[in-house]
């Protein structure tokens, strides 16, 4: 459902991300790793339409979304979590999700102040569903800056699914959990595969990414050096060479 | 008596030019054009009824519309500066504006007079209230009219869904991208709400002082406006309204006694309240502790929240 095509982005002369391919078909969670400064984050941001793409192409369902405003690819079924967390700090955790929920499945820019009633009354229903999901019902009046650093994450998780995306972009979700707060993320991952969702995971934690992913791309220098099954990835000599180093040198 | 009276009518009218800079700042733009969309409500509205003969109230909806418009468009290229740059370019913007109107020059003879806005010399008697007889306090009443409506207004919006989405680019524009949320859209019709807003307030201003010239609508106004919800807070309009209060009612009249030290104190009291109070007048514990005393008288039941 989503391809790239030769995606390349430049900084000047900085090649992050340089002639990517890479499919993420529907209901399959690919993990896309590599050493730090690698493109991984780049390509996300480029995914989302955070930066113009310098040359290739963006496929979504079909169509290219390569030149898209980003917040018609949200609307269109592509959500994103932040490496850093970015929520709303100073909305409540409801608001944070309501703002979400409310620009879910609009295929254009339409309703700022449209959809009053027939809408909301089910906007709502789902808002209470995702604090369900998030466990943080009791909570949901609280300032978003005042959560613990776990409860945040799955805030913004819970956001991020309140687009109602079919693709989901976890940009290093695991960052700063402890083992039980990534057992409990590594549960709801898989989860969303049940749902049907697709999901382009980027993370350094490699026991929740081979344990999850369906497949795996690397990344070095902004090229794709590997792709193949979590066992693949785990054989593959240039992978070894990319993070441990080559031996001969 | 007059003298609150005409107190009570600068008040509204700072009222509206506060909430104008209120609507934009809830979307993390700070825009010091307020001052320039507010002169254009004035000359726009001043020429309708004194030029065109309208009714005061047609030409006060045409100079908020005709502000609004001039805001819509300059929000467009305001989406591409942030912080800073934005606060000179808004800045230029309403500069811009006043020296338009210092070399703006439309007179008609009227009998054996010329009337109409003339350059440096300002535009002088806008009478439309004396002429038909209106009262100070039904001048007031008129404002006060206009303001409540605004403030509801703005009100029911920041309670609304579109309210919550407003503040949310105001506090991250990336995340609310990816959560699906146009920031063009957001960041233009707040500010051209911002300008109907100043424009309104505009047209008041004009009719009720009779005459206005270009150095009313400098960057000492721009910076008024942009103070009152800054000093108010921006968790209620109420925080405009009370930092209106405090300002015009307190600072400018209320220390008029002290001669020259006023404006010694004046400067001196921001900044203490800003000190003692600096998320606001109204910042979010005291409208919640408000809320609760609100809900305590009708429900009884206050304990039951806390």
């Amino acid at each position: 459902m989503l391809e790239l095509k030769g995606l390349s982005k430049h900084f000047g002369g900085v090649k992050a991300v340089d002639g990517v391919d890479l499919r993420v078909r529907k209901g399959e969670i690919v993990g896309l790793i590599g050493p730090n400064g690698s493109g991984k984050s780049t390509t996300v941001n480029l995914v989302c339409g955070v930066y113009p793409a310098t040359a290739g192409r963006i496929m979504f369902e079909g169509a290219d979304i390569t030149r898209l405003a980003p917040h018609k690819r949200v609307r269109g079924g592509l959500a994103r979590t932040f490496q850093n967390i970015r929520l709303f700090q100073r909305l409540t955790v409801w608001e944070n999700l309501w703002v979400a929920r409310n620009t879910a499945g609009q295929g254009e820019p339409r309703r700022l102040f449209g959809n009053w009633v027939g809408g909301q009354r089910a906007a709502r229903a789902s808002v209470e569903e995702l604090l369900e999901f998030a466990g943080l019902h009791s909570k949901r009046d609280m300032v978003t800056g005042a959560l613990a650093f776990g409860e945040q994450r799955r805030l913004e998780f819970a956001r991020a699914l309140a687009a109602e995306p079919r693709l989901l972009l976890l940009d290093e979700p695991a960052a700063g959990m402890n083992l039980e707060e990534i057992g409990d993320l590594r549960h709801r991952i898989v989860d969303l595969r049940r749902r049907g969702l697709a999901v382009l995971l980027i993370e350094h934690v490699m026991e929740l990414v081979m344990g999850v992913s369906d497949r795996i791309a690397v990344l070095n220098f902004g090229r794709k050096i590997a792709e193949g099954s979590p066992a693949e990835i785990q054989a593959h000599p240039d992978v070894q060479a990319a993070y441990l180093g080559d031996a001969e040198v | 008596m007059d003298y609150y009276i005409g107190l009570a009518q600068i008040i509204g009218i700072h009222t509206l030019l506060g909430l104008s800079a209120y609507a934009v700042l809830l979307t993390g733009q700070v825009s010091l054009a307020q001052a320039g969309f507010f002169a254009i409500g004035a000359y726009v509205g001043g020429m309708l009824t004194v030029l065109a003969g309208w009714h005061v109230l047609s030409g006060m909806i045409v100079a908020g519309l005709v502000a609004g418009v001039v805001a819509t468009l300059v929000g467009f290229p305001a989406l591409r500066v942030k912080g800073l740059m934005l606060v000179v370019a808004t800045t230029a913007f309403g500069e811009a504006v006043r020296l338009f109107f210092f070399n703006f020059n439309y007179r008609i003879r009227r009998g054996d007079v010329l009337i109409g806005p003339s350059g440096g010399e300002g535009f002088r008697q806008i009478r439309f209230f004396q002429e038909n007889g209106w009262s100070t306090i039904e001048m007031a009443l008129f404002i006060w009219a206009i303001v409540i409506l605004v403030l509801a207004t703005l009100w029911w919006l920041d309670r609304s869904r579109a309210g919550t989405v407003w503040r949310a680019v105001g506090e991250d524009e990336l995340a609310a991208q990816s959560a699906g949320v146009s920031i063009t859209a957001v960041k233009v019709s707040a500010m051209g709400l911002g300008g109907v807003i100043a424009g309104l307030g505009g047209a008041l201003y004009a009719h009720n002082t009779t005459h206005i010239e270009h150095a009313q609508f400098g960057v000492v106004l721009a910076t008024f406006a942009i103070a009152y919800p800054i000093l108010g807070g921006l968790t209620s309009v109420l925080g405009t309204l009370a930092a209106v209060v405090f300002i015009q009612g307190f600072l400018v009249e209320g220390l008029r006694f002290l001669g020259d030290w006023r404006n010694l104190l004046f400067g001196a009291l921001i900044v203490l309240a800003m000190n003692l109070r600096p998320n606001g007048l109204l910042d979010a514990s005291a409208v919640a502790a408000l809320r609760r005393g609100l809900s305590f008288r009708r429900k009884g039941a206050a304990h039951a929240r806390a």
